[in-house]
């Protein structure tokens, strides 16, 4: 597998002092590996800190600015970030109204997390937490480390952003990040598997002829594989699962997300055969994202992820937003 | 056994996770995400430059540096779990110069209790905990009963091959691997695999120190 990196051991690193040379609206520290708007924290406001596995981008730091997070803690490649890290963020954006960790549910997140958070509490900053799980390719269940968090971690950021920046104290956006979630299923497949750069070779193997379904976004596995078929057949695998776990009727927030190596003609094809899948469920996609939002680096394959508007939910959707990653109405 | 037994392990550590990182990295590609071997060389390369610069008089002292850097360096699941479980029993063993081999078995006791506490794992769940678990027993009866380093380091590491050996037939239900569901079955855990090399560590050190 070609890489376009300079070592594995600095591909982390090297991104990041790219973003720093990018985007003047943030500040890097390198060394630490987290990413913050410029300017420090506003007094009172609710801090926003994720965080995750590097190799998912933009997710996370690509979503740091305006109306979405205050900062983003870098890990190495599919592996979450250590307390320290996430210590030093939670300091840095805390303004004095609190700060909510967005944790996507996958073991090593939530354990660096929740040390994070009982360090923050002994230096006395108030730390609420929600754990995306949004997954339906995972049965939660006590056989299981319950649902993984992953395309619905977008939404969650985006909204429960939107709502500190408005100066909503703590309990609220802790409890809007919630809601967002709870009204979220997503559903992944791959068509390829990705390159881990330390591994130098593919996760797993996947035949010319075969797709693997109900991925996460590590280059995991997934539940059962099944020969390669048009969109139309897999977009409708991909929405009869969310559609079994959740009725996709009513107005919905919907995105077509690429796993990294997906063009973009094969992404709008998709959401094509999202749409009339939908629409045919008596359902209204009243607000859609289609590109690479949550990504699994070089990975070929697409998630679906679906989430339930409320009136308020769309407003907070649509105001707003200054980031890397996403950017509209300022 | 003394601060300097204690350092001579994490150095065996580091040497036996660097030379075992590319088979403990394949494990975890079957079932996980792939980086489980380069994780803990990275880890416990870490420790060693920490363990370098520090002043750890006792053996307490050496495992807690070791626990803290872990968590401070490794991140993913098994930072925390592996601190922990070197935090855990740095703790059990307290500020003694010296220790024997009753505390070492209490010490690995808690280390156990701790890993499964944080990880709210039990016997079976195909996690660390199902080579970590029979080693604890086997190890703590064989110095119960007043065995020899030896035999109760053999005890050990027998005892942690077998355990890990034994989470290839398992369905996980902890951890990454558990969101394979049956297919997770047919292959070692990962953290059960270098949990027994970190077994086999301590015995070769102590090996090598009676010999």
């Amino acid at each position: 597998m070609k890489k376009l990196i300079n070592s594995p051991d600095t591909v982390v690193t090297d991104a990041l002092a790219g973003i720093a040379a990018a985007h003047s609206s943030l500040a890097v520290d390198i060394e630490n590996k987290v990413i913050l708007r410029a300017g420090g924290p506003r007094a009172g406001k609710v801090g926003l800190v994720s965080g995750g596995g590097s190799g998912h981008e933009p997710l996370h730091g690509g979503f740091v600015g305006y109306g979405m997070l205050d900062a983003a803690c870098a890990g190495e490649v599919f592996t979450s970030p250590v307390p320290d890290q996430m210590l030093f963020a939670t300091k840095a954006v805390s303004g004095g109204g609190g700060v909510l960790h967005i944790v996507k549910n996958y073991t090593g997140d939530v354990l660096n997390f929740q040390m994070a958070a009982e360090l923050a509490d002994d230096e006395g900053i108030e730390v609420a937490s929600v754990v995306v799980n949004d997954d339906v390719a995972v049965q939660d269940s006590l056989y299981t480390a319950g649902r993984r968090g992953v395309g619905a971690t977008v939404f969650v950021e985006k909204i429960a952003g939107a709502l500190a920046e408005r100066g909503a104290p703590l309990a609220e956006v802790a409890a809007v990040a919630a809601e967002v979630n709870e009204r979220s299923r997503s559903f992944g497949v791959a068509l390829t598997s990705c390159t881990v750069p330390a591994a130098g070779k593919p996760t797993f193997d996947l035949s010319e002829q075969e797709i693997e379904l109900g991925i996460g976004i590590h280059g995991e596995p997934g539940r059962t594989r099944a020969p390669l078929q048009p969109a139309s057949a897999i977009v409708e695998i991909v929405m009869d699962a969310i559609n079994s776990d959740m009725a996709v009727d009513g107005d919905l927030l919907v995105m077509v997300n690429g796993m990294g190596g997906t063009p973009l003609i094969e992404l709008y094809g998709a959401f094509n055969e999202v749409s009339k899948y939908v629409t045919a469920h008596s359902g209204r996609i009243a607000r859609n994202l289609v590109g690479n939002y949550i990504t699994s680096l070089e990975m070929q394959g697409f998630s679906v992820t679906v989430c339930h508007l409320t009136d308020t939910l769309a407003d907070l959707w649509d105001a707003p937003v200054d980031t890397p990653g996403l950017r509209w109405g300022r | 056994m003394d601060a300097e037994f204690f350092r001579a392990w994490i150095a065996e550590i580091a040497a036996v996770v660097e030379v075992q990182r590319d088979h403990l990295t394949q494990l975890d590609s079957a079932i996980g995400d792939a980086d489980h071997g380069v994780n803990l060389a990275r880890g416990f390369s870490a420790v060693q430059t920490a363990l370098a610069a520090a002043d750890t008089p006792t053996p307490g002292s050496v495992l807690l540096l070791t626990g803290s850097t872990l968590i401070s360096k490794v991140g993913g699941a098994s930072g925390p779990l592996y601190g922990t479980w070197f935090r855990r029993a740095a703790k059990a063993l307290g500020d003694k110069p010296e220790v024997e081999l009753p505390d070492l078995a209490d010490a690995l006791a808690a280390a156990l209790e701790g890993v499964k506490k944080l990880g709210a794992a039990t016997e079976g769940d195909k996690t660390m905990v199902d080579a970590q678990a029979p080693a604890v027993a086997a190890f703590s009866k064989a110095v119960a009963e007043g065995a020899a380093a030896p035999a109760a380091f053999a005890a050990l590491t027998d005892a942690a091959d077998a355990g890990a050996h034994d989470t290839i037939e398992m369905q996980a239900r902890k951890g990454r691997a558990s969101y394979l569901g049956p297919r997770s079955v047919g292959h070692e855990d990962p953290g059960a695999a270098s949990s027994a090399l970190i077994l086999h560590a301590l015995r070769d050190v102590a090996a090598r120190q009676a010999g």
